[in-house]
């Protein structure tokens, strides 16, 4: 502790520089906070999905059709607590620039086998399942268009009905909130049945299935047994846990998470070089007074520890300032950001890595000017000049 | 002194630079740092010019393509096949020995994997009729042959090829149920439709059951009013809910959002990376200026003005930065021009493959950018270099 003052009085003689290099620490962990938490919300579905949740889908693509009767066939399946349906709609409002996602479910079953995610008020949940044209939306998706309980809702949707106008209404009966933080709420979901009936192609037809098993550790078995069942009919599926499929789907993107990994690398050793630099550069204008420091009678160790407290303690205020920068601009855009990007957050990970990368850049840019301090000569460093 | 202003500066500069040497460690440094800013920077903006070339390059401002009213892109389209002969007789478009220049077309994707990570992908696959090869001007088979109508037989797209999983020629591929032989590689202008796999229509309608449906029709027009009366003609007719548009527009369109996504992430990141670099430069300039402090004093002892003194500084500075950034930039250019990649692309729903594209014009705004940090970076340290108190400098034991 009491050398705390001597390693403050040393921070503050050369204010720029001290200055400078804690700023340029705070910006290297500023783009690590927003980076990396940039790229966990892109695997954010990955993360909510349960492992008990399977999605099965046609062979071929996402976007072919499976029969009905698929459902009741994998409903008999052992390991099987419950199946449901969704399917694409694609759909529109006003302008095409005001896209979301929006899909047709079964009301009762959808949200009991997310129970775990979403939160729909029980009295909006019966009045949706009264209302046929009823649909519920997520928090940020109500934010976003200001739509409240109530509205009606024309979309243009992607698939025509019946009398082949492409104009779909719904009246919202209830909006649903997250339980977690990176739960999708960018989302609409109506009756499949409305859906179906309504559409001019493809009725009596599901896009996917979601199973939910009994025992997660059955997934994988689970998933086999459904696949095997349709194996070599007209339409093969391919199941997978949510998470599988979440990942798969996010890899389609390419890969995300290396190219952060790529310009983080960049970004930290050009910082790591240009903090460590000036911070070897202020050790070695000082070399005359940890010489004077010694001959006083401070241990080699003791000095060897300042500097290197000296290296962390401004690693430690840039990086926490950085971090902290993130967390902010992360909250005030929230908002903004979670109809295109639900759950960028920085999560507690995020921020132990950061410490953990804050401590390591302490230390190796101490290291050097430390090891140089515990090997001071005294007769040779009072002599430099 | 005999000097003139001009001169003194000149000596100064060049002293000044010839010295870099000297300070090589902290230089380096600051080379770097702008080296990597504006790598980076280049780096992502290559890559929204890559996929907005790829999106847009292939659309001939004669091509139109219609689709179903209200329709975002062709994976969400459809008309029947009466709607279709309709169209395709109708004015506007171009005729060739009294057939119409005309391509009914169904559009689906199927899950291929990808190379990089054996992930399945969103492949376009499309369907077309033999008015395709006619209405693509650029269309053109590079190795092996058409596919034979009847047969399912795909060609491959040049992009496509490379960045998934068994599409080289002569190879067979399964969708569900069938199968498929690829029997040649086309290109199409760099465009779009080299990240698709395409093959007979009427094959493609039955392996999907999709009945007699089609999705889009691509048409040539004829002459330059050859659009409005198309357009009027659709308008017209009341049993039509299709739109007719520019095929340049509709791949604008198609780009738009992703290429907005990349530079909305691209352009805040080389901000805050530059502000970084600014800071790494400003030390190295300050710490320039301290050492340099007996040298600069001398120089001001001598009777050199405080202009030369600083203009030298802020010199180093750019100088630095500019060869940082040409470091940068050319290391981008050969590590990424012509890298390819693939995404998906939201509105189409499908994977679009393509380069980096590393222009000109970006080396040259990476270079300014470069630039602009070196300037700011030496700006403060420079005025601090005239400031120098002579006296107390001259005393100055570092």
């Amino acid at each position: 502790m009491k050398y705390l003052y001597f390693i403050y009085k040393n921070l503050t003689r050369k204010k720029v520089r001290t200055t400078l290099t804690v700023l340029s620490i705070m910006i290297a962990f500023l783009l690590f906070g927003l980076l990396r938490s940039l790229s966990a919300a892109f695997d954010g579905g990955a993360n909510v999905a349960g492992e008990d949740r399977l999605v099965s889908i046609n062979k071929v693509t996402l976007i072919q059709p499976l029969p009905f009767s698929y459902l009741n066939k994998v409903k008999t399946l052992d390991g099987v607590e419950k199946v449901t349906m969704s399917n694409w709609f694609g759909g529109y409002y006003q302008d095409r620039k005001n896209q979301f996602p929006q899909f047709p479910v079964d009301a009762a079953e959808f949200f009991d086998i997310y129970r775990d995610t979403l939160n729909l008020p029980p009295e909006q949940l019966a009045a949706w399942k009264a209302n046929r044209v009823g649909t519920v939306i997520g928090k940020a998706l109500a934010e976003k268009f200001h739509w409240k309980i109530g509205d009606r809702i024309p979309l243009i949707g992607l698939f025509p009905k019946k009398d082949g106008s492409t104009n779909w209404e719904f009246v919202v009966e209830g909006i649903f909130t997250g339980k977690t933080e990176s739960a999708q709420t960018n989302v609409m979901y109506f009756h499949y049945d409305y859906f179906d009936k309504s559409r001019q192609f493809g009725e009596g037809t599901i896009g996917w299935m979601i199973v939910k098993v009994k025992n997660p550790k059955e997934s994988a078995k689970v998933a086999a047994a459904i696949d095997e069942l349709f194996e070599n009919s007209a339409a093969e599926t391919k199941t997978d846990s949510e998470k599988e499929f979440s990942k798969s789907f996010a890899k389609q993107f390419g890969d995300i998470g290396l190219i952060t990994t790529l310009i983080l690398s960049a970004v930290f050793f050009t910082m790591l070089l240009v903090a460590g630099n000036a911070m070897a550069q202020s050790f070695r204008e000082r070399i005359p007074e940890f010489a004077i420091l010694k001959t006083l009678g401070f241990s080699d160790v003791t000095v060897m520890f300042m500097v290197l407290a000296e290296a962390m303690l401004i690693c430690a205020l840039g990086g926490l300032l950085g971090l902290g920068l993130a967390k902010l601009i992360l909250v005030v855009n929230a908002s903004r950001i979670a109809t295109n990007l639900p759950g960028l957050d920085m999560s507690f990970a995020i921020i132990v890595t950061g410490i953990v990368w804050m401590i390591l850049l302490g230390l190796v840019t101490g290291f050097i000017p430390a090891l140089q301090g515990l090997r001071l000569n005294i007769i040779n460093a009072l002599r430099r000049n | 002194m005999t000097f003139n202003w001009l001169s003194q500066i000149f000596i100064v500069s060049w002293m000044n630079i010839r010295n870099i040497s000297q300070r090589l460690g902290t230089s380096s440094v600051a080379v770097f740092g702008v080296a990597c800013v504006v790598g980076v920077f280049i780096g992502v903006l290559s890559m929204a010019t890559g996929f907005q070339r790829t999106m847009t390059s292939a659309g001939a401002e004669d091509t139109v393509i219609v689709l179903r009213s209200g329709a975002t892109s062709e994976m969400n389209s459809g008309m029947s096949y009466e709607q279709t002969q309709l169209v395709s007789a109708m004015p506007g478009i171009r005729k060739e020995k009294e057939a119409p220049l005309a391509s009914a077309e169904l559009f689906v994707v199927v899950a291929i994997n990808k190379k990089t990570n054996n992930a399945a992908a969103n492949v376009s696959l499309r369907g077309v009729q033999a008015g395709a090869f006619k209405v693509r001007d650029k269309f053109k088979i590079i190795e092996g042959r058409n596919f034979e109508f009847g047969k399912n037989e795909l060609i491959v797209g040049r992009g496509a090829q490379k960045q998934f999983n068994s599409l080289s020629l002569g190879s067979s591929i399964r969708f569900g149920q069938s199968e498929w032989q690829v029997v040649g590689v086309f290109e199409d202008g760099g465009g779009l439709s080299e990240s698709e796999l395409w093959c007979d229509a009427k094959i493609l309608q039955a392996v999907y059951r999709r009945g007699n449906s089609y999705q889009t029709i691509r048409a040539k027009i004829d002459g330059p009013h050859g659009f409005d009366q198309l357009k009027a003609a659709v308008a017209a007719d009341p049993t039509l809910t299709l739109d007719v548009r520019l095929e340049t527009e509709y791949l604008a369109e198609q780009s738009v959002a992703l290429s907005t996504f990349i530079k909305v992430i691209g352009y805040p990141l080389a901000i805050i990376m530059a502000i970084g670099a600014i800071f790494g430069a400003i030390n190295t300039m300050y710490t320039s200026v301290s050492t340099r402090t007996r040298e600069i004093a001398t120089l001001r002892a001598l009777g050199f003005g405080a202009f030369p003194v600083a203009f030298s500084t802020l010199l180093e500075s750019l100088v630095l930065a500019f060869v940082g950034g040409i470091l940068g930039a050319t290391v981008v250019y050969f590590l990424f021009n012509g890298y390819t990649v693939s995404t998906l692309n939201f509105v189409s729903f499908s994977q679009v493959v393509f380069d980096f594209a590393v222009t000109p014009a970006l080396l040259k705004q990476g270079v300014i950018f470069a630039a602009v940090i070196g300037f700011i970076g030496g700006l403060f340290p420079a005025i601090r270099a005239a400031r120098l108190p002579v006296a107390t400098a001259l005393r100055d034991t570092n």
